[in-house]
């Protein structure tokens, strides 16, 4: 199959029955109602699993049954919804088991808006859940690469029995782009999930328990140097990232998702004035893509992110920087998204700054 | 002499110490849930989700499959398993607690879609693994650790009735209250735990018997008048019986 035209939301969906998704739990939440509406039908028709829960919470713990039984499993959400969804997804890392979330974000704190935002780097890279864990998380930039991603995320998931986390803002998931659904992407080899529980401990010949409790603080500590280990492949092995005409840049951009395809065209535009900018682009959130951040020529002096946020990801640039080159910021909250030429006046203004 | 075997542990439950304090009636409830699954032969397809509370540590006792939930959510996962395992024999066993108070929207909803799962619901009217604070089904002028006066009906209203409640739920197919406070009711509680996974076994929806249980340590009585005082004062608020039988109505799928 060629390209086709397709919504944000309906893309990830089907991506997702292309990845081997065996069963969807989800909840009404707007930017992200086409992910679940796509799925109520064609799950369905697939005969695989859909259940539209009665709220994120129960969502996220079917979720956890489902996975802890030995299926794929998807969950969507947006903001709030991933919010109430924190307790769950703590659970589901302690446990060690995969499934794959996607969060299509909007503004917020609180009931915030439904536009488009990336107000959620935190709740996404950090996580409002209990405990030392993370997320693999990713934040595509177009409908190819989110498509790519959620399809490569189940084997992700299971590879690392972890959950992983797709952001995209509203945008991503409410605009149409012609994507290839059925284009290869990289698989990992997989082990059967020998450790299910799953109704099989007869065939198996043992009974498996899943469970995140360890009373003895000594045998907890050792469950969690072994998430670390695991975390610590995912930094050797998953920062994925784009640089993006940094040869001869004075000026590098940090934008991700929907940012960095306005900073794509800000890039051009100043090209067009003689100011060469370029861009790193996190495709990975977490682990953050600090080898990025050392290969950078010598021509550059300023790291300026870019974020619909008031500064999140920065904290991160800031870190994966550690006080080498000089770090601006511009953002925009709350669902407006940043034009081009606010962009090109934030470079500038650091350009002309410097020669002043 | 020839030896005869009266008595034997039960397949059911694996064979170690269990953590409930003495008089707690949770040993009694396991014994009976391990000996329907072994005796139906349900063991080996099952898989049971421990809640959190006295119960946490179930998944250390069943001898089957087991998963340990978040608080309250048990009825969310092992709608999850069943739904992704629909050939596997599904329970949770829940306090009240658990069930009645924090989880109250997740079995609420897991009745209401007609789960065909097996809840089995621990109602000794305190939370006892957290140290003997009021739950929603302790009773007016009960004293617990957070209702040091006794339980008021005008500040925390009355105990709530989980049975009563969810029988009003169209969902819902087969719930039963019982009790184990002497052998004839511990034999009527195995009937209506068999009763219960049949009903699942025929795919018949969602089925829940609830326990009407004891709590000597935070109660602060001991095991035996504990016994008398759930006969004396729970009973007569949470009375014993069927609440629910839509098994004649329930579409047998096999």
């Amino acid at each position: 199959m060629g390209k086709v035209l397709m919504k944000g939301n309906e893309a990830m969906a089907l991506a997702a029955i292309k990845g081997g998704c065996d069963a969807f739990f989800g909840y009404p939440i707007t930017p992200q109602n086409e992910i679940p509406e796509y799925l109520s039908y064609h799950m369905v028709k697939e005969g695989r699993v859909f259940v539209q829960a009665e709220s994120e919470v129960a969502a996220i713990n079917m979720v956890y049954g489902a996975a802890g039984a030995g299926a794929r499993v998807l969950t969507s959400s947006s903001s709030p919804g991933i919010a109430l969804k924190q307790e769950g997804i703590s659970y589901l890392a302690g446990a060690e088991l995969p499934c794959v979330i996607i969060s299509v974000m909007r503004g917020g704190p609180g009931l915030g808006g439904i536009q488009p935002s990336q107000g959620d780097y935190n709740q996404i890279t950090r996580g409002g859940g209990n405990g030392d864990y993370h997320l693999l998380a990713f934040a595509p930039e177009s409908l190819q690469e989110t498509v790519d991603i959620v399809k490569q995320s189940f084997d992700l998931a299971d590879y690392y029995r972890n959950p992983v986390i797709i952001a995209v803002d509203g945008l991503i998931g409410q605009m149409m782009e012609p994507v290839e659904i059925d284009k290869e992407v990289p698989k990992k080899t997989l082990q059967a999930k020998d450790w299910a529980a799953d109704g099989h401990s007869g065939e198996r010949g043992k009974r498996n328990t899943i469970v995140s409790l360890h009373l003895d603080a000594y045998d907890l500590e050792r469950h969690n140097l072994k998430l670390k280990a695991k975390y610590d492949e995912m930094i050797q092995n998953e920062q994925r990232y784009e640089l993006i005409n940094i040869d001869q840049a004075e000026v590098v951009i940090v934008a991700y998702g929907t940012m960095a395809r306005v900073a794509r065209s800000a890039i051009a535009a100043l090209k067009e004035e003689g100011i060469n900018v370029g861009m790193i682009r996190p495709i990975s959130i977490w682990p953050f893509p600090r080898k990025a951040f050392k290969q950078l020529p010598d021509t550059v002096h300023t790291l300026l992110t870019v974020e619909m946020s008031l500064g999140q990801m920065n904290q991160d640039v800031h870190l994966a920087n550690n006080g080498r080159l000089n770090v601006e910021f511009y953002g925009r909250a709350g669902g407006v998204v940043p034009e081009t030429q606010e962009i090109v006046d934030a470079v500038k203004k650091i350009v002309k700054g410097r020669n002043q | 002499m020839k030896t005869q075997t009266v008595y034997k542990p039960t397949e059911g439950l694996v064979k170690r110490d269990l953590t409930y304090c003495p008089g707690c009636t949770h040993g009694i409830i396991h014994k009976l849930v391990g000996e329907v699954l072994a005796e139906k032969g349900l063991l080996d397809t099952s898989v049971g989700i421990a809640s959190v509370g006295c119960s946490v540590m179930s998944y250390e006792f069943f001898n089957c499959d087991m998963q340990q939930a978040a608080h309250g959510r048990a009825p969310a996962v092992a709608t999850g398993i069943k739904r992704v395992r629909p050939e596997a024999t599904v329970f949770t066993y829940q306090g009240d607690g658990d069930l009645a108070s924090i989880g109250m929207a997740e079995i609420v909803h897991a009745a209401h879609r007609g789960e065909n799962v097996t809840v089995i619901f621990v109602n000794n009217a305190i939370y006892g693994m957290t140290g003997g604070q009021m739950a929603p089904t302790t009773l007016i002028d009960q004293k617990t650790t957070t209702s040091p006066m006794g339980r008021k009906k005008e500040d925390t209203g009355l105990p709530l009735r989980m049975s009563e409640l969810l029988a009003t739920i169209p969902g819902a197919t087969y719930l039963e209250r019982v009790s184990v406070h002497d052998p004839k009711h511990v034999r009527k509680a195995k009937k209506a735990i068999e009763k219960a996974f049949d009903v699942q076994t025929k795919k018949q929806g969602f089925s829940m018997i609830e326990f009407v249980s004891t709590c000597p340590v935070n109660w602060g009585i001991n095991p035996t008048d504990s016994i008398q005082w759930a006969v004396d004062h729970l009973i007569p608020y949470y009375p014993l019986g069927v609440y629910k039988d839509a098994t004649e109505e329930a579409t047998d799928e096999n």
